[in-house]
């Protein structure tokens, strides 16, 4: 069972980054193959479909659905304003007419004779996509949206919420052990994509939600605090929707744990930079784990390959535990038995023996590490 | 085939959402026999992107497990002989989401109704159920239909030779919102029309542009009878044409099985109706995976299915913890952990979907998660699984007394003969007596009950090989599947903890004699292994009723397995105590009663 871990999270340098912006329905292209693109720029633009409201003008006439076409003003497909009348009956030698008025601007969809409703359709509502991240448009989807692409820095997180957001990516702690709160986060941080340690207190990022600051990533985050961030109990790992001034993306997970050390050191390198990051999380189909993306000017030296390799864990392989009793400790597998073990569970898995940073060492079950890939 | 046209040898696989697993059975002696079993991760999603990889993954753990040879590279060799390949490979999947579906209906409690029982008998997950007076005005169901992007859409409402007003209203509704398929932007949506056959014209008229229709015969004909076949037919044909072809690597996989690729909750369905059938008992079947759990049943020859498609062990954790709240899941957990230390563990096992416990502790409070989860989902069920809604009935006097209704739920614990688990958390719990505990206390049977768990959770591949070769799946199903946990004496009553609540008398089969006055509030087990039957006989104390009525004895023989014949005089509707030290107190003593856990 080769591949019976979890493959780790994608912590890259540097490395070829490609983004497909997507319309989510056609519309029309905005920038050409080979144009150099900003986060902001505009891509791609298109309408989505107005509001449907339906009248039921034969009941409101008190006619039988049949009769609907003598009395319509309209026919399929007209423009119709607010307040315009729809249906008008014939009344009685001209007079006592009965009508009914369009409650909404916008054009007449169908008529129906079977059930005597109108269906009208409002005006379109426009939509625009932007470059998400400074690169180069690549590939042109006719119709739909454009490929970016760009050589950068590549981080995923575990867990976020919020959208998409960028900003200078602003380091506030010393190390990636320290928690994140209220008093290292100033009015100079807004807009900024504020770096923290192990864990944001409640207070840090109400803190940086006042200033702000476009973004937080943090080791973990309590998840009583979520609830409150999101007025509900979160059930399903979908998210991304939020109207959040600050986006949160977690590196690790629930609870204080220390971020990754190769995470920080990367993200300190990066200070200053801009950063374009998503919070949008989705654990089920089609998995999307947050992200942090740094456009790096400049050549392709030292490129890694964008996919990453996947490989299956191997002696020496650098893995972290993800779940008690040892969540987040980092070490090197020291030992891959083929047989099963029983745990204090007295489950039977396959396991791994590892040695973690401060030399002990452990039998993790290998479903209860992921590895960490570069 | 092998040799004279025989089965000898079948590999199934079944792709769940987190794992694929692969099951060899072979002809061994004259007799089909589980070989062995293998799994691997599910590689739907990004990096691997092709479910086909999980699969040759899960088949090289059966080939390293058996020794028997199975591939040639990435192909699989057929036919068997002897010692290489395999006559018949069949799979079943729920990975990528499952199939996911909205359905429609005129009124909600009927035809509405309906649609969803067809829908969720094809082992689809529903979305949402669309009517005529769901409450919501046509603009906020349309938006639905759009926000949602199901896999298809089910239509039906009126009575053959009814009305057809509504029923088009509905298409007009689905026609305005011009839906698109969640796979593949590419494709119309399919919609299944099964209502009034006089509207299918109008129907057509107003979808056949914009999607793609077919048309079957209304579900539900007239009031008094469903006809849920052609429909439920018609969404696994679907299922197969337009939703498994687009995901990652299916149309790849289609290719290799020798029969349709079964959405995994049909499967299982097929084969809990398979078994009440046979044995002409009462059947209850939960299946509870990562994302979702179902519940099955046959009560008075109905079947039912419901899906809780956001009750599971993994990918749904949490919203187990957000449905059945904090305090419900901790009743369960016989220590004391502080509620930020659960929230915690609880989201970090959401987000990491495939961790299992190592702890013992972690271990225990999976299993309190799973008892919230199952009580959850059969709530669901019972509210579900009921007889038909606005049919007239003829009653007899003592009925019209006792005020039945059309729309009463069909689950009678009383009544229930078999229940069985499946699913990750039941099938691979490290001891047998766990998986009887979370039964009994996530559902609470009544009277006598047998108890038993899907071995090593293989239901599904069974239920589609059932389709194709009835035998071999009667016979593992029987010899392999199964696994007896025992009989559950269970009276219905509440009492005083301490005062008599049964007594209850039998000869073991080592000849001790049994004659125990078993006060209310406890829990006992005797042994009674696997095939061995004891005559009991059960005198319920005043108010108590195990099966023959308040108060009455009985005499039965009851039917052992791997746990025993366990008697629970905790009493129905049962409670726990609310002092925190009694019900730890209590927990321990009942677990302690099982043998369940390693003394710590």
């Amino acid at each position: 069972m080769a591949h019976a871990y979890t493959p780790g999270l994608r912590v890259s340098e540097k490395t070829v980054i490609r983004k497909e912006r997507r319309l989510p329905l056609k519309g029309e292209v905005v920038v050409a193959k080979g144009d150099r693109v900003t986060s902001d720029t505009v891509v791609a633009r298109t309408h989505l479909p107005g509001n449907v409201q339906l009248v039921n003008v034969a009941s409101k006439l008190g006619l039988p659905p049949e009769d609907l076409p003598s009395v319509m003003q309209k026919k399929d497909g007209d423009p119709i304003e607010k307040g315009e009348p729809l249906a008008i009956t014939q009344g009685f030698f001209g007079f006592f007419k009965s009508k009914v008025l369009s409650p909404c601007e916008g054009s007449v969809e169908s008529i129906s004779t079977v059930t005597g409703q109108v269906i009208l359709r409002e005006p379109p509502t426009p939509i625009e996509i932007d470059a998400y991240m400074d690169g180069e448009v690549v590939e042109i989807l006719p119709e739909e949206g454009v490929v970016v692409q760009t050589i950068g820095t590549f981080i995923q997180g575990i867990f976020g919420v919020g959208g998409e957001k960028t900003g200078e990516i602003a380091v506030v702690v010393d190390g990636p052990g320290q928690p994140l709160d209220a008093s290292l986060i100033t009015e100079a941080h807004k807009g900024k994509i504020i770096i923290g340690g192990s864990h944001v207190t409640w207070d840090g990022f109400q803190k940086a939600t006042d200033v702000g600051a476009a973004g937080i990533v943090v080791g973990g985050f309590d998840d009583p605090d979520l609830k409150r961030l999101l007025g509900k109990d979160l059930g399903v790992a979908i998210t991304g929707h939020e109207d959040l001034v600050t986006a949160l993306i977690l590196t690790e997970g629930f609870g204080e744990m220390a971020m990754a050390h190769g995470t920080f050191d990367l993200l300190k390198a990066r200070e200053g930079k801009k950063a374009s990051i998503n919070g949008a999380t989705q654990i089920r189909a089609g998995v999307i784990r947050p992200e942090i993306v740094v456009s790096l000017e400049g050549d392709s030296a030292g490129l890694q390959d964008a996919e990453g390799s996947i490989t299956g864990l191997e002696i020496g392989s650098l893995i972290r535990a993800i779940r008690e009793p040892h969540f987040g400790s980092l070490g090197r597998v020291t030992e891959l038995p083929n047989e099963l073990r029983k745990m204090e569970s007295e489950s039977m898995v396959r396991v791994l023996m590892v040695e973690f940073e401060d030399g002990e060492q452990a039998l993790l079950p290998r479903a209860n590490v992921e590895m960490i890939e570069a | 085939m092998s040799e004279n046209g025989k089965v000898k040898a079948i590999v199934a696989t079944d792709c769940g959402s987190t794992t694929t697993k692969a099951i060899l059975i072979k002809l061994v002696d004259g007799e089909y026999r589980l070989i062995v079993r293998g799994e691997a991760p599910t590689t739907v999603e990004a990096p691997f992107e092709d479910v086909t990889r999980g699969v040759l993954n899960a088949i090289r753990e059966v080939e390293e497990l058996s020794g028997h040879e199975i591939l040639d590279g990435e192909d699989i060799i057929h036919p068997n002989d002897g010692m290489r390949g395999v006559d018949l490979y069949l799979s079943t999947s729920s990975a990528g989401g499952g199939l996911q579906m909205m359905v429609a209906g005129v009124v909600k409690s009927m035809t509405a109704e309906s649609a969803e029982r067809a829908a969720l008998g094809a082992g689809s997950i529903v979305m949402d159920v669309l009517a005529s007076n769901d409450g919501r005005l046509p603009h906020e169901q349309i938006e639905r239909i759009r926000h949602l992007r199901p896999d298809m859409i089910l239509l039906s409402g009126g009575i053959d030779g009814g009305t057809i007003t509504h029923v088009v209203e509905l298409g007009q509704i689905i026609s305005a919102a011009d839906p698109k398929a969640r796979l593949g932007a590419e494709y119309h949506l399919p919609v299944i029309y099964a209502g009034n056959k006089d509207a299918k014209g109008e129907v057509a008229k107003l979808l056949e542009s914009k999607t793609s229709l077919y048309q079957v015969d209304n579900l539900r004909p007239v009031l008094e009878r469903e006809n849920l076949g052609p429909a439920r037919d018609k969404i696994h044909d679907l299922f197969m044409e337009h939703v498994m072809a687009q995901a990652p690597g299916y149309s790849k996989l289609m290719g290799w099985t020798d029969a349709p690729i079964m959405p995994t909750p049909g499967a299982v369905g097929s084969m809990i109706e398979a078994i009440a059938e046979r044995q002409g008992i009462e059947v209850l079947g939960v299946d509870i995976g990562g994302a979702t759990t179902d519940v099955f049943s046959v009560f008075k020859k109905t079947f039912n299915r419901t899906v809780s498609a956001n009750l599971g062990m993994s990918y749904s954790v949490s919203n187990v913890l957000a449905e059945a709240g904090i305090e419900n899941v901790m009743r369960w957990v016989p220590f004391k952990l502080p509620e930020l230390s659960v929230r915690n563990r609880i989201k970090n096992k959401m987000i990491r979907p495939t961790t299992v416990p190592q702890s013992l502790d972690d271990l225990k409070l999976e299993q309190a998660i799973a008892r919230e989860a199952l009580r959850l989902a059969f709530k669901q069920h019972k509210d579900f699984a009921v007889s038909l809604k606005g049919v007239q009935q003829e009653r007899t006097i003592s009925e019209a007394f006792s005020q039945s209704a059309s729309g009463e739920t069909l689950v009678n614990m009383m009544d229930l003969d078999l229940l069985v688990g499946s699913g990750g958390v039941l099938s691979h719990a490290p001891r047998r007596q766990q998986a009887a505990m979370m039964l009994i206390d996530g559902f609470l049977p009544e009277g006598i009950t047998r108890l038993a768990v899907d071995s090593i959770f293989m239901m599904p591949q069974l239920g589609v090989l059932a389709e194709v070769h009835q035998q071999s799946a009667t016979e593992v199903f029987d010899k392999d599947c199964l696994i007896h946990l025992g009989t559950l004496v269970a009276p219905v009553g509440v009492g005083q903890e301490g005062k008599p609540c049964i007594k209850f008398e039998t000869t073991l089969p080592d000849g001790t004699a049994v004659a125990e006055d078993l006060p209310f509030g406890e829990m006992k087990v005797y042994p009674l292994g696997v095939g061995e039957t004891a005559t009991v006989k059960v005198t319920p104390a005043r108010g108590f009723d195990a099966g023959a009525g308040p108060g009455k004895p009985f005499e039965s023989t009851l039917s052992g397995g791997v746990v025993g014949l366990i008697v629970d005089t905790r009493g129905r509707p049962f409670v726990l105590p609310t002092d925190e030290n009694e019900r730890v107190r209590k927990l321990d003593k009942w677990a302690a009663a099982f043998d369940a856990y390693p003394a710590s």
